[in-house]
């Protein structure tokens, strides 16, 4: 990977002093930016308040696509949820079903067998790749690069012929369900994704030189929208957000669910600029440093699925009893590594077959209620590469 | 640290600001009283026994047999300095704060934990419990103009809402809840 090297520029990032403007007479001017704006990744509204080309306030308003997933699931048995997980974070249902699944099981008690356990490592993974295809992709259009988009929107085409020819689904599966996975995988799937990893996996080395070390595109994200480690514990970001910021935690090893302890996979952080081929204007907790994570984190899906495939046993692919089971009265609380961070399932039972109660944390909320927080005092151009980076899914943030 | 270790800590600092607790269950909790509440939540956070420095998620729970509304904050301690390690210290936590439904007021945390902040506008919107020193306690989820907090168990569907139909004849004569 050839390092492009960056001179150093001026510092564009100013504290917003008015007393310091002197007779210079400026006017603040609210912009109303969305709920329909390219940029804003569906339906999330900023109001921004700007002093000329400055960003003084920016208050992100949710809840344009709030469809009360949380009462329907007082209402329906848990197999007939699992639908509408995949409607909360519509670019990673397969880890969506996993975790609400995931959660039914503990708290009735289900036993997965083996083999499902691996064919859900493999499918999570693989829509772990899908999704951050998309992040990269739409964040290169977010910084007017138009050729990534194409480039990772046809990988993650092949993915979504590998989950239409598992489950018919290209979006929103319900492949994982509660007590295991939907359907046995067809007969060549497993060769099928062989030459699928074959292929993909020299294409990640293909994005860092199109788009990673991209001078254009260092130059809009680097330094800019950064959050410290302690701001990102503090609101409760996750996932690449945290891991951007420094904090090497993931759930897969942290507190392995499933089966990831069995894997061999490292957890890529932000590094500081200058080091291991980083380009030099990066600081660590930047956008730049958020969005290479989730480069990083494709490679090492793509390990995890080839140690699953050449480990997975024949068997069973779903337990035996997997409707009208009687929740106990008892509540849990179970949290997985979604590709944008730690999505939480709080599900209560009341001894009948329906859960008196499900919440579900997810990732983007809490990643997107720092936006105003870090969005202070930086430039207007650079509140969509602030957005862009979180990389939100606003289905689930509204639910 | 288990959770038995930090509820016993909880009752020698505060005493009876601990009303319950629940230790047996498969996700132990304690009951923290709702008028000490931010005084225990802000030594959770900074006590270097405890140091839970994140809010994971806080749930609102409706005990309508009970006539009661609940908040559930799942606490976790999340080590700030070694960006390198996995954190060594590394407890999850629970704690309940329950209030009378017909008056459900708390002291907010979003001092404590800046998630809250959220957090808290959607326990409000949702289950209509009153956040009291919340910076901003709007609606976040739905429109300003709404009546009434969905997630309770006696919430009345709307039949209509700016000319919206609300709910079906058939959903009228079947109420489910």
């Amino acid at each position: 990977m050839a390092e492009t090297v960056i001179e150093t520029q001026p510092d564009l990032h100013f504290d917003v002093d008015p007393s310091q403007q002197g007779d210079l007479r400026t006017e603040e001017m609210l912009v109303n930016m969305g709920p329909q704006h390219p940029a804003t990744h569906g339906v999330l509204r900023v109001v921004l308040r700007t002093d000329g080309e400055l960003v003084l306030e920016s208050v992100p308003h949710v809840g344009y696509l709030h469809r009360c997933a949380e009462k329907i699931g007082e209402n329906l048995q848990p197999y007939q949820y699992i639908p509408y997980t995949d409607r909360m974070d519509y670019l990673a249902g397969m880890n969506n079903n996993q975790a609400f699944a995931i959660a039914i099981e503990e708290l009735a008690g289900i036993e997965v067998p083996e083999r499902a356990k691996y064919i859900r490592v493999i499918f999570a993974e693989l829509n772990r790749i899908a999704s951050h295809l998309v992040a990269f992709g739409t964040y290169g259009l977010d910084m007017g690069a138009f050729t990534p988009f194409l480039y990772s929107f046809r990988e993650r085409e092949m993915i979504l012929d590998l989950f239409e020819s598992a489950c018919g689904a290209r979006l929103t599966y319900s492949y994982i369900t509660v007590g295991g996975v939907h359907e046995e995988m067809p007969d060549s799937f497993l060769d099928v994704l062989h030459e699928f990893l074959d292929y993909f996996e020299p294409k990640i080395d293909e994005y860092n030189q199109l788009l990673s070390y991209n001078h254009i595109f260092v130059k809009r994200t680097a330094n800019v929208g950064v959050i410290s480690a302690a701001d990102a514990i503090a609101w409760g970001l996750t996932g690449p957000c945290i891991r951007g910021s420094g904090v090497r935690w993931d759930l897969r090893k942290s507190t392995p669910y499933e089966i990831y302890d069995r894997f061999d996979f490292g957890v890529p952080i932000g590094h500081p600029g200058g080091t291991e081929g980083i380009p030099n204007a990066v600081v660590v907790g930047d956008c730049w440093s958020r969005y290479f994570v989730r480069v990083c984190e494709m490679q090492e899906s793509c390990r995890i699925i080839r140690q699953a495939m050449a480990q997975i046993p024949e068997g069973e692919f779903t337990a035996a009893k997997v409707k009208n089971i009687k929740l106990p009265d008892d509540e849990v609380y179970v949290e997985i590594e979604n590709p944008r961070g730690q999505l939480g399932f709080y599900v209560r039972g009341d001894g009948s077959a329906i859960p008196a109660r499900v919440k579900a944390r997810g990732p983007s909320f809490c990643n997107i209620s720092i936006l105003n927080h870090i969005g202070r005092g930086c430039l207007l151009a650079d509140i969509p590469a602030i957005i862009g980076s979180v990389d939100i899914v606003m289905g689930e943030v509204d639910r | 640290m288990v959770s038995e270790e930090i509820c016993d800590i909880l009752k020698s600092e505060f005493g009876d600001a601990v009303v319950g607790s629940v230790m047996d269950a498969r996700r132990p909790y304690v009951v923290i009283a709702a008028d000490r509440w931010a005084e225990v939540a802000a030594f959770l956070r900074d006590d270097s026994r405890m140091q839970m420095n994140m809010l994971q998620c806080l749930t609102a729970l409706d005990l309508l047999e009970d006539n009661k509304l609940a908040a559930v904050y799942d606490l976790f301690s999340f080590p700030v300095t070694s960006a390198e390690e996995v954190p060594l210290l590394r407890h999850h936590f629970a704690v309940r704060v329950e209030v009378n439904r017909d008056d459900p007021h708390i002291p907010t945390v979003s001092h404590v934990w800046p998630t809250a902040d959220w957090h808290e506008r959607e326990a409000y919107d949702m289950m209509g419990i009153v956040f009291d020193g919340h910076p901003e306690l709007t609606r976040i989820l739905c429109p300003d103009d709404w009546i009434g907090f969905p997630l309770r168990k006696d919430y009345e569907y709307p039949v209509d809402y700016h000319g919206i139909p609300g709910t079906t004849e058939h959903q009228l004569t079947n109420p489910r809840h």
